[in-house]
């Protein structure tokens, strides 16, 4: 039995310890809005907050999560997380919305530790998460529209 | 043009709008053969709809005012439930902060179900506005009788219905109850629909109703749908598409592992599927374990050594030969000019497979239920693959509901339906729900991709060097033959049959004194691979090979770019347009090649290493053009041959553009798929399959080389047309025709490498 936080609760899960943490979450725990999409962390559909860090949860073992704290977008909850949320409707991000949790996830992870990040610093941080309807310019504009307008 | 021939029957159209409960009902539809109005409009009220009338929309107006109108369109991130919806609204007369939408399932009476093509509002726009000025009109006979006035000198606006000072809300009206009307075909025909200065909704700035649930991770898309003890199923993938057969299973390695169920061999009546497995477990990870464990013998089908090299190779032996293919177009003689020149150009573009990469991998979950195949999934076209489940399944259409969810992009793979196919087979054989999902590396095997095409064009010249005709032939792996045969044109002379979503585009607007376009099937292609439908289909390398052969004759005859295309798009004779759809002609796509060349500052001085290029399309069909006009700025690294996209500007005319952020969206996306087709997306066929599976290799366009994008709409009030497809046709061209300018070299092949 492996036991971690998921949005503020504690869960624990029988799955063997080589279980990646994505279908935990969605499979066990029911939070659907994490995404499957590559299944080799190239894509970035299935970023969730591992201790507060971006992470891939479709390679990562449940095994390293044990008491650690995990946040999904089901959880977001963090200043610059609600201040994307928000921006990303203004600037109508999502087209088919599928990669778009992981997004915010990983924008968030970025605001977190950088509250002003220039174009090279967004670049850099959000090249991993693939678009297939290809909204970047939307996604650059709604993070930096969060940086300056959000608490941060 | 084939498709709308085909998919609307003679039918008689009618309206009816009737209240049932505390609910005013109404939907544009036919009636079914042998049902009066009066019964039909009863079944409405009572059941919503029924099998006497079809309602190609349908909306209800509650007792609270809300109006809720039914979408039978796939939402893959175009919006267009909020697109389809506002045009409705706006006749109605509708408070738009009261509108929601609904996305329907696969029940026959929503008659044929498909979104593709760059089609739903071109092709239901006429239709939604009648429908809302139906509706519009029985709100204001009742309300005018409640008011106490005469209907003529009522409006309606805001959700109420209003005479001078008085006024009446239309949740007054619904609640006041027991409205019953029906409208003719010729009533429908003669409704007023307003003019373009009285819109309140089309053309004006709106957010979009899907977007916020798309935010905070609420939206359902067909991978999270569950049911209660439904088991997981996962493909085993054939080596081969076709002929693939299964010599043995063995999953001894797999009985160790939890969860792991066991593996069923399928038999496919409808042959969709050829030599299939299925790994079935108690979870998806037992049965990702379980599929590398599981070890299945085939002796692959006979395309098991195909190549890209193969199928372009063949391709180009295809066009050079004169006598092959189907006539797309013959106009003049260019034969004749031919035998007559003085000087010819030829040459040939080709483009690789692409893939469809859809970022949700394919997926189904069925539950086979009293008879009853409930398939849980998202799908674009739900008419096409319907008759095909009812072929693997040797049942009855009444007897398979598709249920329909939003869809983690569709981009054309999800018009076919095929996933589904197992996951049916596989919860009739177990007696339970089956949650099929794909890993990456089997939907991309399992992909209908775009298939690799090759284009010939022979020009030719007369003493003076002026251009006098042009021969262009295009090979490729044809989707609608394989998948919609019913669907196929027939050749202008007509003979043989050809398929229009593999030849569009060639029959360009501009004026050529001879022009002929053969359409060729690449059959080994077409026995390799299962071809697909891919964002922009034909046009989309059609395109290609058309505007970058274009600028190859500009520079040949040592003209500019834009000042050659603008001596041919001189809207005369079929160029001239048609009204309503193509009003205009190619005089639309010569202002909007105008407006790029201006806004670009065309002809301006660039350092060494930098170039422009130009490039035009009339968007997926003739009949319903989307004229767009893209220029591209490139610079070229002299050591690396490194190709960057510095800027893009694309000026668009579809007509009245009904939800102007969401058009804008689709330009956005469609112009920088135009720029990952060209330089970062392909692969190729390797062993009879695609070689690049995931990202690791598949490698389509990042934020970091996102250009910067200079979009700009035509102000237009003509009929509106679609916006999913074209702005992409004319990205790569003016990409290759930039790095030409750039360069001096001249691109021929997608993806670009120089």
């Amino acid at each position: 039995m492996i036991q971690f936080k998921v949005n503020g609760e504690t869960v624990t899960t029988e799955s063997p310890p080589d279980t990646p943490l994505l279908w935990v979450i969605r499979d066990e725990l029911k939070l659907k809005g994490t995404k499957f999409g590559c299944g080799i962390a190239m894509c970035g559909a299935c970023t969730v907050h591992l201790d507060g860090a971006a992470t891939r949860s479709c390679i990562t073992p449940i095994s390293v999560v044990e008491n650690a704290a995990i946040t999904t977008i089901e959880g977001l909850s963090s200043a610059e997380g609600k201040a994307l949320q928000a921006t990303w409707v203004e600037e109508q991000v999502p087209q088919c919305g599928y990669c778009q949790s992981g997004q915010i996830m990983q924008a968030a992870d970025l605001l977190s530790g950088n509250p002003s990040p220039s174009d090279a610093d967004i670049n850099e941080a959000m090249n991993g998460n693939l678009c297939r309807c290809m909204a970047y310019t939307r996604i650059r504009k709604a993070i930096k529209s969060a940086a300056n307008g959000g608490e941060a | 043009m084939v498709m709308s021939r085909q998919a609307h029957a003679i039918t008689r159209r009618t309206f009816l709008a009737g209240t049932a409960g505390s609910t005013l009902v109404m939907g544009l539809g036919t009636l079914l053969p042998g049902c009066s109005r009066e019964e039909a409009a009863d079944d409405l009220a009572a059941a919503g709809a029924s099998k006497r009338f079809s309602p190609a929309v349908w909306f209800e107006v509650d007792g609270t005012g809300g109006v809720l109108v039914n979408i039978a369109k796939a939402e893959m991130g175009q919006h267009v439930g909020t697109a389809l919806a506002r045009i409705v609204a706006d006749e109605l007369g509708a408070d738009w902060s009261r509108v929601s939408i609904k996305h329907v399932d696969s029940d026959p009476k929503w008659g044929f179900m498909v979104t593709g093509g760059s089609w739903s509002v071109v092709l239901s726009f006429t239709m939604l506005s009648q429908a809302g000025a139906a509706g519009r009109t029985v709100l204001i006979e009742a309300g005018a009788k409640m008011l106490g006035v005469e209907a003529g000198q009522c409006r309606a606006e805001g959700g109420n219905v209003v005479a001078g000072e008085k006024q009446v809300s239309f949740a007054k009206i619904v609640a006041q109850g027991d409205i019953s009307r029906t409208f003719s075909d010729e009533e429908l025909a003669a409704m007023p629909v307003k003019p373009a200065s009285e819109r309140r909704l089309i053309g004006m700035a709106t957010t979009a109703l899907d977007v916020p649930d798309k935010t905070t991770g609420a939206t359902v898309y067909g991978l999270d749908t569950e049911l209660p003890d439904m088991v997981y199923a996962h493909p085993m993938i054939p080596p081969t598409r076709y002929g693939s057969t299964i010599n043995s299973i063995d999953d001894t390695a797999a009985k160790g592992i939890p969860g792991y169920q066991q593996t069923l061999q399928l038999t496919d009546p409808a042959e969709i599927l050829q030599g299939w497995a299925l790994v079935i477990a108690d979870s998806f990870p037992a049965a990702m374990k379980a599929a590398d464990a599981v070890k299945v013998d085939w002796t692959p089908g006979p395309t098991a050594a195909v190549t890209e090299a193969h199928i372009l190779s063949e391709g180009e032996k295809l066009a050079a030969d004169t006598n092959s293919g189907v006539l797309f177009v013959d106009e003049g003689d260019v034969e004749a000019a031919r035998d007559s020149a003085a000087d010819m150009l030829t040459s040939t573009y080709r483009t690789s497979t692409v893939l469809h990469f859809t970022l949700e991998p394919q997926n189904a979950l069925v539950e086979f239920v009293d008879g009853v195949f409930h398939i849980h999934a998202g799908n674009q076209w739900q008419s096409l693959i319907l008759p095909v489940l009812a072929k693997s399944l040797e049942v009855e259409e009444s007897n398979i509901v598709i249920h329909q969810y939003y869809l983690g992009g569709g981009f054309g793979r999800r018009l076919f339906g095929d996933q589904m196919i197992s996951a049916a087979l596989a919860a009739r054989e177990l007696g339970r729900p089956v949650k099929l999902v794909f890993q990456r590396p089997d939907d991309s095997r399992f992909d209908c991709v775009r298939s690799p095409s090759v284009a010939r064009f022979d020009a030719s010249f007369d003493t003076d060097g002026a251009l006098t005709g042009i021969e262009h032939a295009a090979a490729a792996g044809w989707p609608t033959l394989a998948m919609a045969p019913g669907f196929m044109g027939t050749g202008v002379d007509g003979n043989g049959q050809f398929d229009g979503f593999s030849i569009n585009g060639a029959d360009h607007w501009y004026t050529l004194p001879n022009h002929r376009v053969r359409a060729i099937n690449n059959d080994l292609a077409q026995r390799t691979f299962l071809p697909g439908w891919l964002r922009a289909v034909g046009p989309g390398w059609i395109g290609w090979g058309v505007e970058s052969f274009i600028d190859e004759l500009a520079a040949k005859t040592g003209e500019d770019p834009v000042a050659f295309r603008l001596a041919r798009l001189d809207a005369t004779g079929k160029n001239a347009g048609e009204s309503p759809r193509s009003v205009g002609g190619a005089s639309r796509l010569a202002a909007v090649l105008k407006d790029v060349a201006q806004r670009s500052a065309w002809g301006k001085a660039l350092p060494e290493g930098e170039g422009m290029g130009i490039a035009v399309s009339h968007g997926q069909e003739r009949d319903k053009p989307t004229w767009t006009a893209c220029v591209a700025h490139v610079s070229v690294d002299a050591d690396s041959k490194k190709v960057s996209v510095k800027k893009i500007w694309q000026t668009i005319d579809c007509g009245t553009v009904v939800h102007p952020d969401g058009a804008r969206a689709q330009a956005e996306g469609a112009t920088l798929w135009g720029v990952s087709m060209a330089l970062h997306e392909g692969t190729e066929i390797a062993n009879g399959q695609v070689r690049d599976q995931n990202l690791d290799t598949y490698t389509p366009l990042r934020m970091s080389d996102v250009p910067e994008l200079d979009i700009s709409f035509m102000e237009s009030n003509e009929f509106p047309t679609g916006m999913g497809e074209p702005p992409l046709i004319a990205v790569p061209p003016a990409i290759g025709n930039a790095i030409f300018a750039a360069t001096g070299t001249r691109v021929r092949d997608l993806p670009i490498r120089l």
